[in-house]
C-alpha cells in the first residue's frame, strides 16, 4: 500500500496543493491574487520536480492495476506541468488586462492538470474516465469564466453539451468492453481478447465508441465541430490552455486505451484511425484557408495536426507511437507560441485575434515577427524548424510500416496547409501595419515567448534529444 | 593548422550563415557597416571556394573533403558532407554569384538593407549546403530551408504582384519536394540508411524505381524547371528584386539539375531508362515551345525567364540523352560528352542569366520599368552599358566564343549520336535563341530615342561596370577555354555514367 502511494505521489501532492491554493485564495484579499498565482506556479514546479525525482525505471503498477507509472507517463506529466506553468504565466497578464482575474481560474487549472496526470497514468477504463471527466469539467468552467463576454458562455455551452455526449459514448463503449471481457483493467482486457476473440465483432463495436470518445477529446474530424467554436469563443488564455496540455493527456488516453488495452484489435482500429486521419487533415487544412479569425484558423490547424498525430498510431509500431508522442509534444510547444502571440499583441481588453492584427508586425516588432515566423514555418513543417521533424518522424514510421500511399496523401494535405501559414507571414512581413502602436506586455511574457520561439528553432536544429526521449519513453 | 585539415565545406556553409545573422543583428541603422561586412563575408566565402578548387583532386571520381559527424543519432542521420566534380563547379558558381548580388544591391535596396543582406547570405550558405550534403535528410533540410529566405526576398523587395508570385513559388516548390521526402523515407525503409552513396547502390525493383523516379521528378522538374511545371518561374522572376532573380536563375534552377545527377539517375537508373523518351520529349518541348513563348514576351524579365527554361531544356536533354546514345551506338563516349555538355550549360547559364538579369536591373533602377516598349535607343545615352549587354545577349544566343556556345554545342553534337531528329529539333534553339534575345536587344538598345526618359539615362557607374565586367570576363574565358570546368568534372561524370548504365534490379 505504501508503495502505491509513492507511485501516485505527484498526483496526491497536486491534489493537496490545489486544495491549499483554493484556501489561500479564499482568505487572501489581494485583488491581484498574487499569492494565489505564485502558490499555483510553485505547486506546478513542485509536482514537476516530484515526477522527475521519482522517474520510474520500469513500469510500476498501483491500486490493483488501475494506475500505472512508466516512462511515458512520467515524461508526459513533466511536460504537462511545464506547459501549464507557461500557460498560467501568459494567462496572468491576460486575465489582468481583461479584468476577470479570479483565483478560481488557477484552482480549476490545477484540477485540470490533475485530471490530465490521471489520464496519463490510467491503467483501467475507470481511471481513464475519471481523469477525463475531471479534466473536462474543469475546462468547461474555465471556458465559461468570462461571464460578461458574448462568446465565452456560448462556447462553454457547446463544449459542455458535446463533451457530455462524447463522455456518454465513451461510457457506453466501456460498458460494452466490460460486458465482453469482464474487466475494466486494460492489461486484463488485452489478455482476455488474446485468449478468446470469438466476440470480435462486438469488441470492435465497443471499441468504436471508445475511439469516438478519444477523437472528440483530441478534436479529430468528424468529431471536431466543437473545436473552432470553443477555440474562438473562449478567452484566449483558456484556448491556449485547451490547445496544449490536454492534448498530451488525450494522446496518453489514446495510447492507454488503444495500445495497452486494445492492441489485439490493432488492424481494426488502424483502419478506423485512417479514416479519421485523412478526414482531419482534409477538413482542417482546407477550411483553415477560409478563416479570418486567428484563433479559429489555429483551431482548424489543430484538427489537421491531430490527423497527423494519428498517422503515428496507424503505423502500429512502438517507434510509430514514439513518433506520435514527439508530434504531440512539438505541437504543444508550437501551439503555445501561436496563442501566446495573440495574447502578446492584445492590449487594454482588446483581443488581437483577427488575421489583420498581425499586419506589418515586422515593422512594429521585428523580434516577435521573427518568433511568429518560426512558429508558422514550424507548423507548416518546413525545416529546419521543430515541426518538420515531427512530421518527418511520423511519416517515416508510417512508410516503414508500409503505408506509403497514406504518407503521400498526408504530405499533399500539408502543402495545402502551408498556404494559410504563409499567409500569416505575408501579413507580418509584406504588408504595412495599420498602426505603429508598440507592444505592451510584461517582461516575463516577452522572455518566455522568445524562449519558446528560439526553442522551436533550436530543437529543429538538434532534435536528437527529444527524439531519443520519445523513443525511450515507449521502448520500456 | 594546415589548410588541408580545415573543415572547408562547413566553412563554406556556415561563414555566410553566421555572417548573415550578424548583419541582421547589426541592423538597418549601421547601413554602411552592414554593406561592407556582407561584401567581405561573400568575398571570404568565395576565397574559400577557390581554395577548395585548388586543393581538389580532379583525377579522383569519388567524394573528397568528407566531413562526417552524428547529427540525429536516434535515426543514424549524419552531418555528412563531401564534394565531387559535379558539385564543385556549382559551389564556385554560388559563391561567385553571391558577391555580384551583394554588390548589385549596394545603392538600390533602400528598405531593410540588413534583412536583405542577411537573407542573401543565409541563402548562400544553404545553397552550398545543398551541393555538399551527402545525407539525404541533411540535403532535404538545406533544400527546403532555402525556400524561406527566397520567399521573404521576393515578398519583401519584390514588384507589385509579389505576394502572388512568392506564394506560388513557395507552394510549387514545396509540392515537388515533399514527395521527394516520401521517396527518401521509402528508400530508408529499404536500405536502412540515409547516406546518399549507400542509396546509390541499393537494389530496387523496377516498379519501386518508377515511383521513386516520379517523386524525384516532381521535386527536380519543378525546380529546374521543365515544361509543363515551369509556370512559377516567370512569375517569380518578374516580381523578384534583381538580386533574387539572379540567384533564382543562376543557382536555384541548377539545383534541379544537380538533383537529377545526384538522385534520379544513380538511384533509379532503370526507371530513368524507362522514362528516357518522355524526358527527352519534355526537354525538346521546353527548348522549342518555350523558345517561341519567349519570342512574344513584352516584359524583359519574363523573356529572360522563358529563355532560362528553354536553356534548361538543354540540361535535361543532356542528362537523359546518354541512354539513347548507348542504345544507338553501344559506346558511352558520346554519353559522357552529352552529360558534360549539360553540366557546362548549367554553369554557363548561371553566368549568362545572372548577367542578363543584372542588365535589366541596371535599366530598371533608372526607369522603373521592365517593359520593352518603354525603351528604345538606350545606346545613345548608355553606350558602355549597351556594349556589355551586347556581349551578354550574344552569349545568351549561344554565339561561339562565349560560354553559352560550349554547352549547347556539345549537347547537340552528342544528340546526333542518338538520333538526327533529336539533334535537329534541339538545334532549332540556336535560331530561336538568337531571335528572341537579339530582337529584344534591338528594340531596347537600338533605334530612335522616342522617349525623353531614355534620353536622360545615365550610363553605368563604376560599381555596375565592375559587376558586368567580372561577368564578361568569366563568360569569355569559359567560352574560349572551358577546360578547367571539364577537367574538374570529367572523372565524376565518367563514374556516374558507368553507374547509371548498370541495372539495379536484382
Amino acid at each position: 500500500m505504501n508503495a502505491d502511494l509513492i507511485i501516485a505521489l505527484p498526483e496526491i501532492t497536486l491534489l493537496t496543493l490545489a486544495c491549499l491554493v483554493l484556501l489561500v485564495d479564499a482568505f487572501s484579499k489581494d485583488p491581484l491574487h498574487l499569492l494565489t498565482y505564485w502558490t499555483t506556479q510553485a505547486s506546478l514546479l513542485v509536482v514537476m520536480a516530484l515526477v522527475l525525482f521519482y522517474f520510474p525505471d520500469n513500469t510500476q503498477i498501483a491500486f490493483n492495476g488501475s494506475f500505472v507509472s512508466d516512462s511515458m507517463s512520467a515524461i508526459l506529466k513533466a511536460f504537462m506541468c511545464g506547459i501549464t506553468f507557461v500557460v498560467f504565466l501568459y494567462s496572468y497578464d491576460y486575465l489582468k488586462e481583461h479584468k476577470f482575474l479570479k483565483g478560481e481560474y488557477f484552482v480549476l487549472g490545477l484540477f485540470a492538470v490533475l485530471g490530465m496526470m490521471i489520464m496519463a497514468s490510467a491503467y483501467s477504463l475507470l481511471s481513464v474516465y475519471l481523469g477525463l471527466e475531471l479534466l473536462s469539467l474543469s475546462l468547461y468552467a474555465m471556458v465559461a469564466m468570462q461571464r460578461d463576454s458574448k462568446t465565452a458562455p456560448e462556447a462553454a455551452m457547446k463544449y459542455f453539451v458535446l463533451g457530455a455526449i462524447a463522455s456518454g459514448m465513451l461510457l457506453y463503449g466501456i460498458s460494452m468492453i466490460y460486458g465482453l471481457t469482464g474487466s475494466l483493467d486494460l492489461l486484463t482486457i488485452a489478455e482476455r481478447i488474446n485468449i478468446d476473440d470469438s466476440n470480435h465483432m462486438f469488441l470492435v463495436y465497443g471499441m468504436i465508441f471508445l475511439i469516438i470518445g478519444i477523437a472528440f477529446k483530441l478534436g479529430a474530424a468528424p468529431f471536431h465541430m466543437w473545436v473552432p467554436d470553443v477555440y474562438q469563443g473562449a478567452p484566449t488564455s483558456v484556448t491556449l490552455f485547451i490547445s496544449t496540455a490536454p492534448k498530451l493527456a488525450a494522446f496518453a488516453m489514446a495510447m492507454r486505451v488503444l495500445v495497452d488495452g486494445l492492441m489485439p484489435l490493432v488492424s481494426d482500429w488502424q483502419s478506423i484511425l485512417m479514416i479519421l486521419a485523412v478526414l482531419s487533415m482534409a477538413i482542417g487544412n482546407v477550411i483553415a484557408i477560409a478563416q479570418t479569425n486567428m484563433k479559429r484558423m489555429l483551431a482548424y490547424s489543430t484538427i489537421a495536426h491531430v490527423g497527423f498525430l494519428f498517422l503515428g498510431l496507424i503505423a502500429g509500431t512502438t517507434s510509430g507511437f514514439s513518433g506520435s508522442m514527439f508530434y504531440i509534444i512539438s505541437y504543444a510547444l508550437m501551439s503555445m507560441g501561436g496563442f501566446g502571440m495573440i495574447i502578446l499583441l492584445g492590449r487594454n481588453g482588446f483581443e488581437a485575434d483577427m488575421l489583420e492584427d498581425f499586419k506589418g508586425l515586422s515593422d512594429r516588432s521585428p523580434w516577435f515577427a521573427f518568433v511568429m515566423l518560426c512558429i508558422m514555418f514550424s507548423m507548416a513543417g518546413v525545416p529546419p524548424f521543430l515541426g518538420f521533424w515531427s512530421k518527418w518522424f511520423v511519416l517515416k514510421e508510417l512508410v516503414a510500416s508500409g503505408f506509403v500511399e497514406l504518407a503521400a496523401i498526408a504530405v499533399l494535405f500539408s502543402i495545402i496547409g502551408a498556404y494559410y501559414y504563409l499567409r500569416i507571414i505575408k501579413l507580418m512581413y509584406f504588408d504595412k501595419p495599420d498602426s505603429m502602436t508598440a507592444i505592451k506586455s510584461s517582461k516575463q511574457m516577452r522572455f518566455v515567448l522568445s524562449v519558446n520561439g528560439v526553442l522551436i528553432l533550436a530543437l529543429g536544429l538538434a532534435p536528437n534529444m527529444l527524439m531519443s526521449l520519445c523513443l525511450v519513453a515507449l521502448a520500456g | 593548422m594546415t589548410l588541408n585539415s580545415l573543415p572547408i565545406l562547413s566553412i563554406l556553409i556556415w561563414t555566410p550563415i553566421i555572417g548573415g545573422i550578424w548583419a541582421l543583428i547589426a541592423g538597418d541603422r549601421q547601413e554602411q557597416t552592414v554593406k561592407y561586412f556582407s561584401f567581405a563575408v561573400s568575398v571570404i566565402t568565395f576565397i574559400f571556394s577557390v581554395i577548395l578548387y585548388c586543393q581538389f583532386d580532379p583525377s579522383y571520381a569519388g567524394m573528397q573533403f568528407i566531413e562526417e559527424t552524428d547529427w540525429i543519432k536516434a535515426f543514424d542521420i549524419k552531418y555528412h558532407l563531401g564534394v565531387d566534380g559535379i558539385a564543385l563547379p556549382l559551389i564556385m558558381l554560388t559563391s561567385f554569384t553571391t558577391i555580384l548580388v551583394i554588390l548589385a544591391a549596394w545603392e538600390v535596396i533602400e528598405k531593410h538593407i540588413s534583412y536583405y543582406m542577411c537573407a542573401f547570405l543565409i541563402l548562400t550558405g544553404l545553397m552550398n549546403g545543398v551541393f555538399v550534403a551527402l545525407d539525404a535528410i541533411l540535403f532535404y533540410v538545406y533544400w527546403e530551408a532555402m525556400l524561406i529566405p527566397m520567399f521573404l526576398i521576393i515578398g519583401i523587395w519584390g514588384g507589385p504582384n509579389r505576394v502572388y508570385a512568392t506564394i506560388k513559388f513557395f507552394l510549387y516548390t514545396f509540392l515537388g519536394s515533399v514527395f521527394m521526402l516520401v521517396a527518401f523515407l521509402y528508400l530508408y525503409s529499404v536500405a536502412g540508411s540515409f547516406n546518399i552513396q549507400a542509396l546509390h547502390d541499393v537494389p530496387l525493383t523496377l516498379t519501386a524505381q518508377k515511383f521513386i523516379f516520379v517523386a524525384f521528378f516532381l521535386a527536380f522538374a519543378v525546380k529546374i524547371p521543365m515544361w509543363p511545371v515551369h509556370t512559377w518561374l516567370p512569375d517569380a522572376h518578374v516580381e523578384a528584386p534583381t538580386g533574387g532573380s539572379v540567384i533564382l536563375a543562376a543557382i536555384m534552377l541548377k539545383m534541379g539539375g544537380y538533383g537529377f545527377l545526384r538522385f534520379s539517375l544513380p538511384i533509379t537508373p532503370d526507371a530513368s531508362l524507362f522514362f528516357d523518351d518522355a524526358m527527352i520529349m519534355l526537354s525538346l518541348i521546353a527548348i522549342v515551345y518555350i523558345g517561341f513563348v519567349a519570342l512574344v514576351q513584352e516584359d524583359m524579365k519574363k523573356l529572360i525567364a522563358y529563355s532560362s527554361i528553354s536553356h534548361m531544356g538543354f540540361v535535361t536533354l543532356g542528362f537523359f540523352i546518354p541512354f539513347s546514345i548507348v542504345a544507338a551506338t553501344g559506346a558511352s563516349s558520346g554519353a559522357i560528352m552529352g552529360m558534360e555538355g549539360a553540366m557546362m550549360q548549367m554553369i554557363s547559364h548561371g553566368f549568362i542569366s545572372a548577367a542578363m538579369f543584372l542588365c535589366v536591373g541596371v535599366m530598371y533602377d533608372r526607369m522603373h520599368s521592365r517593359m520593352i516598349k518603354d525603351y528604345g535607343g538606350v545606346v545613345n545615352s548608355m553606350p558602355y552599358f549597351a556594349a556589355f549587354m551586347m556581349l551578354f545577349a550574344m552569349a545568351n544566343a549561344g554565339l561561339p566564343g562565349t560560354s553559352g556556345f560550349v554547352g549547347e554545342f556539345l549537347v547537340i553534337l552528342s544528340s546526333f549520336e542518338a538520333s538526327f531528329w533529336i539533334a535537329f529539333t534541339a538545334a532549332i534553339t540556336l535560331i530561336l535563341g538568337a531571335a528572341y534575345t537579339l530582337w529584344m536587344y534591338k528594340r531596347v538598345v537600338f533605334g530612335e530615342v522616342t522617349k525623353e526618359s531614355v534620353a536622360e539615362l545615365k550610363d553605368i557607374n563604376g560599381r555596375e561596370a565592375f559587376i558586368l565586367f567580372l561577368l564578361a570576363i568569366v563568360i569569355l574565358t569559359f567560352g574560349i577555354w572551358p577546360a578547367p570546368i571539364f577537367e574538374v568534372m570529367h572523372a565524376s561524370v565518367e563514374q556516374l555514367i558507368e553507374h547509371v548504365l548498370q541495372t539495379k534490379i536484382l
